[in-house]
């Protein structure tokens, strides 16, 4: 990779940077699920590992939280953008360079960020907990240089159109932008009180609504068209998807903050907002399914497509729990418990992972030209991070539903905890096993960079028998 | 970008998300910056000083940089006996809140009682200062406000920590670094709901007692019990120093980790900590090899511990 870093732009071979962010990301995502597999073990047992400062649970969980997001998430966008935008453009990257660069930055910005993190250095804002230089860092040195890449290399298409993905992709990296710059105002500007808490809120929510669920939607635009070769269903209700993400994501963000003293009328607007997330995730779910027609034995035949289609059902419940948890006749009881750790994992390792773990296997495959090395590694990852993820999602559900009605019925805290312990237990043991599967991915890619079958020019990976 | 659809799509884009901007960013922040800071607030931020999380003056947070909390019962000035009264003593050099840099967050009142009786455009960080926060009629209202008691009663910051002496000294803006460092906030949240809560947990914070504050850490995910009040339940130091060394010690069933590292190096008395040694012993009573539990060390003055202590102590 560094010798990239310095090579002239037509020695870099396309494809490079992408390849780069895909093998990052998914040592991101070992390293981001190994930390949570250690926390929930901590807990579960919290004499597990003692009087450690730096490997105390408080010490480790944002680590565990943004290495997921900014690591595995947001680099693995980075990594199917690379390659889907110029393809969809009939192009070439804009700047194989400056996507090298990227990654390299990302990298090491993380790295650091992650760093100071894990030693405390943190802002005490949940999801923007890094101090406000390394945001500077993601900001200009991540952001900023992948939106250029992503909107240039739009801009030199040499297709007449856009295809809806790369709507996504242009819009997405630009308001991303918009969300780290205003999110972290109360960071470089000491902003205070309710401005502060409303703007932490207000980043987390827009990271999630503005850059992750759209830019895993838009893979997928891309993945279930390009592996079943049926056209997308609709242009039409992809546009229904996309201007519904960017007026109803955008506006919730107080849901975040139902219990606090914010103005009521904020509150109240959240709410209703929030409700209509479902006209969006309708049209997302609905078109990509019937984008499957004639195709669905690919769902049990084909890894890509199997990934693909699981994140997108696993849209359905967390919509619909997004949608309902957070107005006020439900979110009085589920606020601050497990239940909203469950959801936040059926978006992130749910709807999320699977959606971006398709586009990682097909895009490495297709970039490197070699066949995955071995299928059945790829449907036992599929098995393990489903089952981990759904022990994870039930346990913590059951969980977050015991919290609850210990916080109407004014049950003693301890008791909660005593009644918790048997789902902490399970949410480790599912955790672990989303790392395990990692781990077998992780070395599952490896070899197909090394030892995978030769795709020949003009086929698809998927349209080779294995040889062995 | 050369069809024309491409040019009415990118304008009803910035339309769309302009809008929404609107919306969810100025009218709240106009709405929030009308909120008159309540008594609650001032008291906060002044015993919190500027930043509760990274800073310039405290990178690695350490604590350093924050103001001392004081409770005097004589005037340090004279000597004489005065009414109890808490102070927020900031040494030279320590950066002051909110509420002292940009008056106008303290909300209408409160500000120009602040600015006038108060006189805190007087006191500089350079040189240093003592506040308090005192009461006085606004419009027919009663409003408290921020004294700058250096400049209305010529009380000086050295002067202040020598009348109240380590014993009626509060680490509680350095306790709150390592409240936010030790990410106690990812368990604990500190606030309470605006649902049963309050019979639990005590009243929900009202729209001004955050201003000047930053970060607020509300916290998101509770696995323990708010802490907004804990100080109104649990007024025990004894009990809170057990429960930091090891919350199991108390609490049969808590799943929180243990703090002793934050004990440092040496005690109250200045005898060096063995964790070992109380490790092995804790284990055997465990075990039930011992009967009773090896005495927790007292922390040292200086010690982490006792600042975090001092923050959660203060949380009434």
């Amino acid at each position: 990779m560094l010798k990239y870093l310095f090579s002239k732009e037509e020695d870099i071979p396309p494809g490079t940077a992408a390849i780069f962010f895909g093998f990052s990301s998914i040592v991101w995502f070992v390293l981001g699920t190994g930390l949570g597999s250690f926390n929930a073990a901590k807990l579960a047992f919290p004499d597990f590992v003692t009087g450690i400062e730096l490997l105390s649970f408080g010490h480790m969980r944002q680590v565990h939280v943004l290495a997921v997001i900014l690591g595995w998430i947001s680099m693995a966008f980075a990594m199917t953008m690379m390659y889907i935008t110029p393809a969809l453009g009939n192009t070439k990257l804009w700047s194989e360079k400056l996507g090298v660069w990227n990654c390299f930055l990302w990298n090491i910005g993380l790295g650091l960020g992650l760093f100071l993190l894990w030693n405390g250095v943190s802002s005490g804002r949940e999801y923007s907990d890094m101090p406000w230089f390394i945001d500077l860092v993601v900001i200009f040195g991540v952001l900023f240089p992948l939106g250029i890449n992503v909107w240039m290399t739009i801009k030199n298409r040499r297709t007449q159109g856009i295809y809806t993905t790369n709507w996504f992709f242009g819009a997405a990296t630009f308001m991303v932008i918009v969300v780290f710059l205003v999110g972290n105002m109360p960071e470089f500007f000491n902003l205070t009180g309710l401005t502060e808490a409303y703007l932490t809120w207000w980043f987390a929510h827009n990271v999630l609504g503005l850059w992750i669920t759209p830019v895993a939607a838009a893979i997928s635009y891309y993945v279930v068209p390009k592996v079943t070769g049926n056209p997308l269903y609709s242009h039409r209700i992809g546009h229904l998807h996309f201007w519904s993400v960017v007026v109803f994501y955008s506006t919730p963000a107080a849901h975040h903050l139902m219990s606090a003293p914010l103005p009521e009328w904020l509150k109240s607007f959240a709410s209703v907002e929030g409700v209509l997330i479902l006209v969006p995730a309708i049209a997302f779910v609905s078109n990509l399914l019937l984008t499957m027609h004639g195709k669905w034995r690919m769902f049990v035949e084909n890894v890509e497509i199997k990934y693909t289609i699981t994140g997108v059902l696993l849209a359905i419940p967390l919509n619909m729990q997004g949608g309902f948890q957070q107005t006020r006749a439900i979110n009085w009881y589920v606020h601050g418990t497990g239940w909203i750790v469950a959801h936040a994992h059926l978006a992130l390792l749910g709807f999320s992972t699977f959606l971006e773990a398709a586009a990682v296997y097909y895009g490495l495959q297709v970039l490197l030209r070699r066949k995955v090395y071995s299928l059945s590694l790829a449907n036992f990852h599929f098995w393990m991070l489903l089952i981990g993820f759904s022990t994870y999602w039930i346990s913590m559900t059951i969980a977050g539903l015991i919290q609850g009605a210990g916080k109407i019925y004014e049950v003693p805290y301890i008791d909660v905890v005593i009644a918790e312990h048997p789902y902490m237990i399970a949410r480790w043991v599912g955790g672990t096993m989303v790392f395990i599967g990692n781990v077998v991915w992780m070395y599952n890619m490896w070899m197909t960079a090394r030892a995978g079958t030769p795709i020949p020019a003009g086929r698809l990976p998927h349209e080779l028998a294995y040889e062995r | 970008m050369a069809f024309r659809e491409y040019k009415i799509g990118s304008r009803m884009f910035a339309f769309a998300l302009g809008s929404s901007m609107m919306i969810t960013l100025y009218f709240p922040s106009k709405d929030i910056a009308s909120v008159q800071a309540t008594e609650t607030a001032l008291n906060r931020q002044l015993s919190f000083g500027r930043i509760g999380g990274f800073s310039v003056e405290d990178p690695f947070l350490k604590g350093q940089g924050k103001p001392v909390t004081v409770y005097l019962n004589k005037d340090p000035k004279t000597g004489s006996p005065i009414e109890p009264v808490t102070a927020y003593v900031y040494p030279v050099g320590v950066p002051f809140p909110s509420g002292l840099r940009h008056p106008r967050i303290l909300g209408a009142g409160v500000k120009d009682l602040s600015l006038g009786q108060g006189r805190i455009a007087d006191a500089k960080e350079s040189s240093g200062a003592v506040f308090v926060v005192s009461a006085a009629g606004f419009n027919g209202k009663t409003l408290s406000y921020i004294e700058n008691a250096t400049a209305t009663r010529g009380w000086q910051p050295s002067e202040a920590l020598a009348a109240a002496g380590d014993a009626n000294s509060r680490y509680i803006g350095s306790g709150k670094i390592m409240f936010v460092r030790e990410g106690c906030w990812w368990c604990h949240t500190l606030l309470p709901e605006e649902t049963q809560d309050w019979q639990y947990f005590g009243a929900p914070p009202m729209l001004g007692d955050f201003n000047g504050e930053s970060p607020t850490a509300f916290g998101s995910d509770r696995k323990a019990p708010d802490l907004l009040h804990v100080a109104s339940r649990n007024s025990s130091r004894e009990w809170m120093t057990m429960h930091f060394y090891n919350p199991r010690l108390v609490q049969t069933h808590s799943i929180m980790p243990r703090y002793d590292y934050l004990w440092g190096e040496k005690d109250a008395a200045g005898n060096k900590i063995d964790y070992d040694k109380w490790r092995a012993e804790y284990n055997e009573y465990i075990a039930g090899k011992r009967v009773y539990a090896p005495e927790v060390p007292q922390p040292a003055a200086e010690s982490e511990a006792r600042k975090l202590i001092d923050f959660v102590m203060a949380l009434k």
